[in-house]
Parts: structure tokens; C-alpha cells; sequence
């Protein structure tokens, strides 16, 4: 009886989650008619770390968005708990909707050691989407430092590989402190695979890493890039 | 919600032109580009499956009747003017101005249409607009490039929601003795507009070599000018029988429609070229944008409605 109960608590919870991501998507669209393109890379069934820049809570959803159906199940986000586990509803989102991988980014608090987390999800044939900025960019600069956990997870499982992509536009969508998207168009660049090198440390992989995503920004005349 | 004969005649004609075209195209897909290899023809049989869906949702906007017609002219606004300030310079400072656009003005506008309060719709974005948008951007106090933003996002809104709701407001004019038939003047706007795009690129490949504005639109010939103009004035003025107009009247009707939809193109092409981008977007596959698409009708629908009213309407 309890267990049929918890069936459906877990098939309403699903199939919420499963409207809730589609309402969300075609907002997304509607909003931003994003465009993904691969640039010397092509969509691969591999687990593979895309890694992109990060400037709105929507970044996520654009790269489901344009990653082709069949990738985007096995494709989780690694966000931080510190903000996703903070109500019921953006657990909702973060767990139930978009199955993120959650670490806690405050080193005093937290238990589980993030590279562990995500190393385990890898282990269990998830690619991750990754922002190694660490949190959103809210500065005039077009992408912060990197933080090393890219560089431990990359050194830790080699064999996988590491997909630069730049999400463009969606930080003027919706500036800082705006509640009301305005329409742009947005779009997502997929660049060619990176991977550790045999001696490299982490910083020179770091900002190899990060000229490789800048290399991605498409150029614009007379616009701020 | 009854079909005119007239309506239906024109569809199953752009119908059967459709279904030459995509024979055409997978004929030549057979024999040249198996492989999917040769890129004008898959770019050209792209363009034929993007013209079926326009051709379709127009189609469905046209047996919807008004509801239907304001509805898809108001949805080409809203992405028309998406891509276009995507391309300027508007920023953070001018956040309000830019929801104002999409959310108030947009719609607004095609009710204004939807109410047929010609005295307001006219105006409504040259005067009003146009004086209320730099205020909300001056209340940020953000002065640089001001005058380019506040003239950027003016323009958006011209071409973008102005201009192009004068197809569906070719709705509202009240010409004696052609009442119920309006739905058929967009129809020969638009269908002039787009076979005189479709002709000069037709006549461009077959005998192009002068270039008409080759810093502009490179790919923009002569030839290809003076055959689509001319072809589209001769089609225009056979169609003459689902309009108020007699042959020569229509004929120099759709002369003018066609003038001024090569110019529409050349000037968007002329902003493409300065923001370096080939196209305003990639929503529709083989043409770009959906600017790339209207950008001949947004000049000549205006000008169209105008004439019209003017000459056809009595007031």
C-alpha cells in the first residue's frame, strides 16, 4: 500500500518534472530561438565535460536545448547545492527537472568532496556540463578565471574529453537584477575537444582551456561582444 | 469563415507552382548531388520546403481570416524585431525600453489594427513611440551612444512592427465593391513581393554579370534587377482578377510593390553589411532569418496600404 503510494508520489513528481522542463524549453526558444553549432566537433554518443561560460541561470537549458535529444538525457549540469537545495521549488528544478549534479561549492560547510561527486557521476556514463567560471559572470569582463576543478576531473579521468562551449547573448536576454527577459537571439558554439596533456600542469591546461572557449565567441562590428 | 473562389484559385496555383518547384529540385538532387554535395541545390531545395511552410501557414492565416492574419503578421513582427536588435547596440540601460517594445508596443499595435482605429495605428509608433521610448532610456541615465541606441531601437520598431503591419491592416481598408475580399490584396502583395525576390535571383543566375551595388549585395545583378522587376509587373498585372484593379492598374501596382521590395533588400543588406553578418538569423532553412524573408515586404506594404487607401478607398 505505502509502496504504491510512493509510486505515484515518484510517477506525479516525474511527470511534473517532465512538463515543468518542457514549459521551460519552449519559453527558452520562444525567448532566444537559440542555435547550436559545432565547430570542428561533432555530436557524440562518448560521455564528454562540456565546460562554457556562464552569465544567466538559463545557460544550462540553451546546451539541452541544442544538444540533439538522445545526448540530452545523459547530459547532466554540475550546479551548487549551496543555491539549488535552498527551497522545495529550486530543488524540484535542480533535482527532479534537470537531474543536476550537485556540489557544494562552500568549502567551511561542505561534506562530499565535489570532485568525488562528479567523478562518480562520470563513472556512472553521465557527461557533464560544467561552468569553471564557478558561478555567474555579472562583470563587463567576457570570462572569469577558471577554477581548478576542471583540471582535477580532467587529470583524474583522461580518457574523457573536454568540449569548450560558448553560450552568446543570453547576458543581455536578462541583465543583472532584471526579472523580464528581453528577446535576442542566442546561440551555442560547440569547439573541438580538448585533453590533459601527459605533464601539464594546471594552470597552463587552465588557460588553454579558457583561450579555447574564447576562441569561440563570434565576432560582431560595431556591438559589444 | 467561407473560402472565396477567388482565394482558392490563387492556392491551388501557388500550390501547383510549389510542386513543380520541389519536382525541379529533386530531379536536380538525382542527377547532380546524390550525396547531398552540391550546395546550391541543397540550399535551393532547402528554400523550396521553407517556401511550402511559409506558403502553408499563409494559407491557414488566410482561411483564419482577420483573427488568423493579425495573428501570423504579429508572431513575423515579434521575430523580425528579435533579429534586429540583436544587431545594435542596446544594452543594459535600455532593458525597459526594450520589454516596453516587445510587450506593449508590439502588441498593441496589431490591436490597434485588430480594432481598425486607423487614426491611432497610423501614428501610433512615429509620434508616440517615438517620443516615449528615449524618455524611458534617458530615466536610466545612461548617456553613452545614446542617439545610436534610442535611434537603433526606433528603426527596429519602423520596420520591424510598423511597417510590417500595414499587410495585415490591408485588412481594414473599405474599397466599394470589394468588400470581403481584402484577405486576396495581401495575397497580391505578398505574392508579388516574393515571386519578384524569387525572379530576379532566377534571372541573376541565368544572364547576371553587371553587379548593381556590389559593396552592398554582391550577389545583386543588372540583369537579375530588370528581369525580376519586369517578370513580377507582367505576373502582377495577370492577377489582376482577385483585385479591385484593372490589368494596367495592377500591373503598375505591382511595378511599384516590386521597386520597392528590391530596395527593402538592399537596404537590409546594407545593414547586414555593416553589422558583418550574412544573414539576420537561421530560423528558416536555405533563407536565414525571418528579416531575409520580409525584408521586401516590410518596404513595400506601406506604401501599398497608402496608395490604396488613397486612390481605391474614397476617403
Amino acid at each position: 500500500m505505502s509502496t504504491t503510494r510512493a509510486n505515484d508520489a515518484g510517477m506525479a513528481r516525474r511527470t511534473a518534472a517532465g512538463a515543468f522542463a518542457f514549459v521551460v524549453t519552449l519559453f527558452a526558444r520562444f525567448v532566444t530561438a537559440v542555435h547550436g553549432t559545432w565547430v570542428g566537433n561533432e555530436p557524440s554518443r562518448r560521455r564528454r565535460i562540456y565546460f562554457a561560460n556562464h552569465a544567466s541561470h538559463g545557460d544550462f537549458i540553451l546546451i539541452w536545448i541544442v544538444l540533439p535529444p538522445r545526448l540530452r538525457r545523459k547530459t547532466r549540469p554540475v550546479a551548487g547545492s549551496d543555491y539549488w537545495l535552498k527551497s522545495p521549488l529550486k530543488r524540484f528544478i535542480g533535482r527532479d527537472v534537470f537531474n543536476a549534479v550537485l556540489i557544494d561549492r562552500n568549502r567551511e560547510t561542505r561534506t562530499g568532496d565535489p570532485i568525488a561527486i562528479m567523478q562518480d557521476a562520470v563513472d556512472r556514463g553521465a557527461s557533464l556540463i560544467l561552468f569553471p567560471e564557478g558561478t555567474r559572470n555579472e562583470t563587463e569582463e567576457p570570462l572569469l578565471p577558471f577554477k581548478a576543478g576542471l583540471y582535477h576531473l580532467a587529470r583524474s579521468r583522461p580518457q574523457i574529453e573536454l568540449v569548450p562551449v560558448w553560450i552568446d547573448n543570453l547576458n543581455r536576454v536578462m541583465p543583472k537584477g532584471e526579472f523580464i527577459p528581453v528577446p535576442l537571439m542566442c546561440s551555442v558554439t560547440f569547439g573541438p575537444a580538448l585533453q590533459v596533456a601527459d605533464a601539464e600542469g594546471a594552470d597552463a591546461f587552465l588557460d588553454r582551456a579558457r583561450s579555447a572557449l574564447l576562441a569561440l565567441r563570434p565576432t560582431r562590428n560595431g556591438s559589444p561582444a | 469563415m467561407t473560402i472565396h473562389p477567388d482565394l482558392l484559385q490563387l492556392l491551388v496555383g501557388v500550390g501547383a507552382i510549389l510542386v513543380v518547384a520541389s519536382a525541379v529540385g529533386y530531379v536536380l538532387q538525382r542527377r547532380f548531388s546524390p550525396d547531398g554535395a552540391n550546395q546550391a541545390i541543397e540550399n535551393l531545395n532547402d528554400r523550396i520546403r521553407a517556401w511550402w511552410v511559409m506558403a502553408t501557414l499563409l494559407a491557414i492565416a488566410f482561411i483564419g481570416g482577420r483573427t488568423g492574419v493579425i495573428l501570423l503578421f504579429g508572431f513575423c513582427s515579434f521575430a523580425a524585431l528579435r533579429e534586429f536588435l540583436t544587431l545594435t547596440n542596446v544594452r543594459r540601460a535600455d532593458h525597459w525600453s526594450l520589454v516596453t517594445a516587445f510587450f506593449v508596443v508590439l502588441p498593441y499595435q496589431y490591436y490597434l489594427i485588430w480594432i481598425d482605429w486607423y487614426g491611432l495605428y497610423a501614428i501610433f509608433i512615429p509620434v508616440y513611440v517615438f517620443l516615449l521610448l528615449p524618455i524611458v532610456s534617458a530615466l536610466r541615465g545612461e548617456a553613452e551612444n545614446y542617439l545610436v541606441r534610442i535611434a537603433e531601437l526606433q528603426w527596429a520598431l519602423m520596420i520591424a512592427v510598423f511597417c510590417a503591419s500595414h499587410v495585415p491592416a490591408l485588412l481594414n481598408l473599405k474599397i466599394p465593391g470589394y468588400e470581403g475580399r481584402n484577405v486576396l490584396l495581401i495575397a497580391f502583395l505578398i505574392v508579388v513581393v516574393q515571386l519578384s525576390d524569387v525572379l530576379q535571383y532566377v534571372w541573376g543566375k541565368l544572364i547576371g554579370k553587371r553587379k548593381i551595388a556590389p559593396r552592398l549585395s554582391p550577389s545583386k545583378t543588372v540583369e537579375g534587377f530588370a528581369g525580376g522587376i519586369l517578370s513580377a509587373t507582367a505576373v502582377g498585372a495577370g492577377l489582376w482578377w482577385m483585385t479591385p484593379f484593372t490589368v494596367w492598374q495592377a500591373g503598375l501596382l505591382a511595378f511599384l510593390i516590386a521597386i520597392l521590395g528590391f530596395f527593402g533588400g538592399l537596404v537590409m543588406s546594407a545593414i547586414k553589411r555593416d553589422r558583418g553578418v550574412k544573414d539576420w538569423g537561421h530560423v528558416i532553412a536555405g533563407h536565414g532569418g525571418f528579416i531575409d524573408r520580409l525584408d521586401s515586404v516590410v518596404f513595400s506594404a506601406p506604401i501599398f496600404f497608402h496608395v490604396v487607401r488613397y486612390w481605391w478607398t474614397g476617403s
